[in-house]
């Protein structure tokens, strides 16, 4: 028997700031926070400023994290904190959708000048003396993609168990598919689930600048930027998901019921095409006219291409928030900053909200969100 | 046996195996290997070891590299999980080429840019000493190769399309227990009724010299370079770190009944699954135990078992001083004081990583089969600390229905699974 899955809390971080309010404009509209100089040629949305000891209060565990570990786990506590589930960590279930930590800018480009000019085996030689004698020796478990969840474990508590999964945008919606999908079936009560994704580091913008997909130059909104279109953003999104009836028998308010959620992943070539998924995915949820729509596309071309004939096939879709022209993509972080703010725009008034993910490679996810009977 | 077990979930049976390991290619090769007490342990021979600390490792070299560039990481777990899903979907006789019906859950390392792909940048950008970033990413802009082949998800994106796997492929990492999660996730989808088939995939490809470095510097590597065969030493006295190693382990799950209905051979069932996250610290646990401890119980319980049901304890074993001694901890404190026999794999390939849980998970299931207990190799000096039957040196016959196999993960992450013979 399938119970009812709440979200009784969300911890949202992004460059227009941490926390409901901040992002209560992202839903109007807000002009985005850009850093165009840091990461020249790319613009990139930043991170706030955050006093990190609020949740983070031992400067020992701060400093076994990067960044990227650190603002997973701040935004982990601002959602157990947001729940108001501070005394259920011991039980609670963790899913963190992970991609990977920081490398060593400065010693990748110093070997990296100097291997280049070396012939083959006297540079590998050489990299290895470098990497031994240069390599940080806790920047190994500040780089490891499971450790965000350890961190999460060690600094807040969270035992229940812990599972990270990777795979990009795909690899967050399927953390809160089988998240829920664990909850409704009993396995437990209440459990945290997000990620998070720190845009300011070059090792990520080779990456994505390897795609061809990165826009270069001034922002621009995102009608205006062409087959180049993704601008990264630094977010952190993480969900308090619980079953209807343990967060009753606890006195705890839903901010709104996850009606439903679906994840495919199309080949994306032929007849197997991202729009299709999504139709297919659609057609599983009991979506009704004027839902608002927080939309997933990330400026990728050819996906926010497909998201939007997706769009188009719905019957009388409602108001659509494209939250990465204000917050930027976040990867991981994307889909549950999606589902916050489906969330959010639940808890002004929406009868429905749909969240969609639209991998920039691959990945498609619906999820539908309505308020708390 | 019915269908469903005393949670009323269905049963999960296993009908399908595939192994790649230091020991061989195949089940067959790997089984044997083991059974013999064989070392899959050599002196590394992939790239130069000199300024390392340790210089040995359990590699795997793929039929197809010989001759050229070693693959990188992502190449080689994308290879290796291939050879043991091939192997899995074959013995398991399920679905058509290219579809097999039901999702796709992989365990698999973290991947990412590697030094040859950024020297090849590097000197594309001729930058000389004030080479920054910003010059690679020129160099390296509009390579959608290689993007596909450092996402996260490409590995599994690509798996999926080969095998034709149902809905979104989950890959996953839980560190040292990635395995074992990997087979929880797809035990769980099916107990869910959302599938009837999984194929559940662990693969480690990382013996290159930034990962070995990156361990080494965590004081986690044995340095026994002199005799690589004898450097694996779990629950031994002289044990002084684990050996890194690779290989890969597939494994297609199905609901009991629907391999029934299909009249397929039962390999074996996962009888119950556990898990419990420690909070102590990243590469230590608790000294109570209580996280190892409460995987155990867990998975036991799940299982609809007590402790004096297990027959055999498949060991996480890296045979590290510390994760040996709390491993013995909670096996005295679960199972009293006559606990099972207890034996690690590890000690003859090495520790597998994120392959380790699905590759321990497949030679539970041998072990049962052939009712054979593996054994613990270079086990030369008893460490009066553990005191447990850790089936020494040579593999011995036994009488075994149940297996509980642990797998204990830096990072705090414990999933202990319960594989049982076949109704």
């Amino acid at each position: 028997m399938a119970e009812p899955v709440w979200i009784t809390g969300i911890g949202l971080v992004s460059c227009l700031g941490e926390g409901p309010e901040a992002h209560a404009a992202a839903l109007a509209g807000a002009s985005p926070v850009v850093d165009e100089e840091s990461f020249a040629p790319f613009p990139v949305h930043p991170l706030p400023a955050l006093n990190l000891d609020r949740q983070i209060p031992k400067k020992g565990d701060q400093r076994q994290m990067e960044p990227w570990q650190r603002l997973g786990t701040y935004a982990a506590g601002l959602a157990i904190d947001h729940a108001g589930a501070r005394g259920l960590v011991a039980d609670m279930h963790l899913v963190v959708a992970a991609g990977g930590g920081e490398r060593d800018i400065g010693l990748d480009e110093a070997i990296t000048a100097e291997l280049a000019t070396l012939p083959p085996a006297e540079a590998a030689a050489r990299l290895n003396e470098r990497l031994a004698n240069g390599l940080r020796p806790t920047l190994f478990l500040a780089q490891l993609s499971n450790l965000l969840a350890g961190n999460i474990s060690i600094v807040h508590g969270v035992t229940g168990s812990s599972r990270t999964f990777m795979g990009e945008e795909a690899a967050a919606a399927d953390a809160v598919r089988i998240t829920a999908a664990r909850l409704a079936e009993g396995r437990g009560g209440i459990a945290l689930v997000g990620g998070a994704y720190v845009a300011a580091r070059w090792d990520m913008l080779l990456l994505y600048a390897a795609s061809g997909g990165l826009l270069r130059g001034a922002w621009a909104p995102m009608a205006e930027r062409g087959e180049a279109g993704l601008v990264m953003g630094s977010v952190a999104a993480f969900l308090v998901l619980e079953t209807a009836s343990h967060a009753r028998a606890r006195g705890a308010t839903g901010l709104a019921v996850l009606t439903g959620i679906a994840t495919g992943a199309a080949r994306r070539r032929g007849e197997d095409s991202a729009e299709a998924s999504a139709a297919g995915l659609a057609a599983r949820l009991p979506l009704r006219p004027g839902a608002t729509v927080i939309s997933g596309a990330s400026g990728a071309a050819a996906a926010t291409a497909a998201e939007a004939r997706f769009l188009a096939g719905l019957p009388a879709p409602g108001p659509m928030v494209r939250s990465a022209e204000s917050l930027g993509h976040s990867v991981e972080a994307a889909f549950p900053a999606n589902l916050a703010l489906a969330t959010l725009v639940v808890q002004a008034g929406a009868p429905q909200a749909l969240a969609t993910g639209f991998g920039v490679w691959r990945g498609e996810a619906l999820a539908l969100v309505e308020p708390v009977a | 046996m019915k269908d469903r077990n005393h949670l009323g979930r269905h049963v999960v049976a296993v009908t399908g195996i595939g192994l790649v390991t230091p020991l061989g290619f195949g089940v067959a090769e790997s089984w044997a290997g083991l059974l013999a007490g064989r070392s899959g342990i050599r002196r590394i021979s992939r790239f130069p070891t000199e300024h390392l600390r340790t210089t040995i490792a359990g590699e795997v070299t793929l039929p197809e590299e010989m001759g050229r560039e070693p693959f990188t990481s992502p190449e080689r777990v994308e290879r290796m999980a291939a050879l043991a899903a091939e192997e899995a979907v074959a013995g398991a006789g399920i679905g058509a080429p290219g579809r097999f019906p039901g999702p796709l859950f992989l365990g698999m390392p973290p991947v990412e840019v590697e030094w040859p792909q950024r020297l090849v940048f590097a000197r594309q950008a001729e930058a000389g000493a004030a080479l920054r970033y910003s010059d690679l990413i020129a160099a390296a802009s509009g390579q959608q190769a290689l993007f596909e082949n450092c996402l996260f998800g490409g590995i599994g994106e690509r798996l999926a399309d080969r095998f034709g796997t149902s809905g979104a492929p989950i890959s996953l990492t839980t560190a040292c227990a990635t395995g074992a999660s990997s087979i929880q996730l797809g035990v769980e989808a099916i107990q869910r009724g959302e599938a009837q088939a999984a194929l559940c995939i662990g693969a480690e490809g990382s013996v290159q010299p930034e990962a070995l470095i990156r361990f080494s510097l965590l004081s986690a590597l044995s340095t026994r370079n002199d005799e690589p065969p004898r450097a694996s030493r779990p629950f031994e006295k002289t044990r002084e770190g684990f050996v890194m190693s690779e290989g890969a382990a597939a494994l297609v799950l199905e609901s009991l009944e629907s391999a029934r209905a299909r009249g397929a051979t039962v390999l074996g069932l996962i009888l119950g699954a556990g898990e419990r996250a420690d909070s102590f610290h990243r590469t230590r646990s608790n000294p109570d135990g209580g996280a190892i401890i409460g995987a155990m119980r867990a998975a036991i319980t799940d299982a609809g078992l007590e402790p004096g049901q297990i027959d055999y304890v498949n060991a996480h074993g890296t045979g590290t001083p510390e994760n040996d001694k709390m491993e013995t901890l909670g096996m005295r404190a679960v199972f009293g004081d006559s606990p099972p026999p207890i034996s690690s794999n590890k000690s003859m390939i090495g520790h597998t990583l994120s392959a380790a849980g699905a590759i321990e998970a497949v030679f539970s299931l041998l072990t049962i089969r052939d009712q054979r207990l593996p054994p613990t190799i270079n086990h030369e000096a008893p460490d009066p600390a553990i005191p447990l039957d850790v089936v020494p040196n040579v593999a011995r016959d036994a009488k075994v229905a149940r297996v509980l196999s642990n797998s204990f993960g830096f990072g705090g992450q414990n999933v202990c699974l319960v594989v049982g013979a076949a109704p």
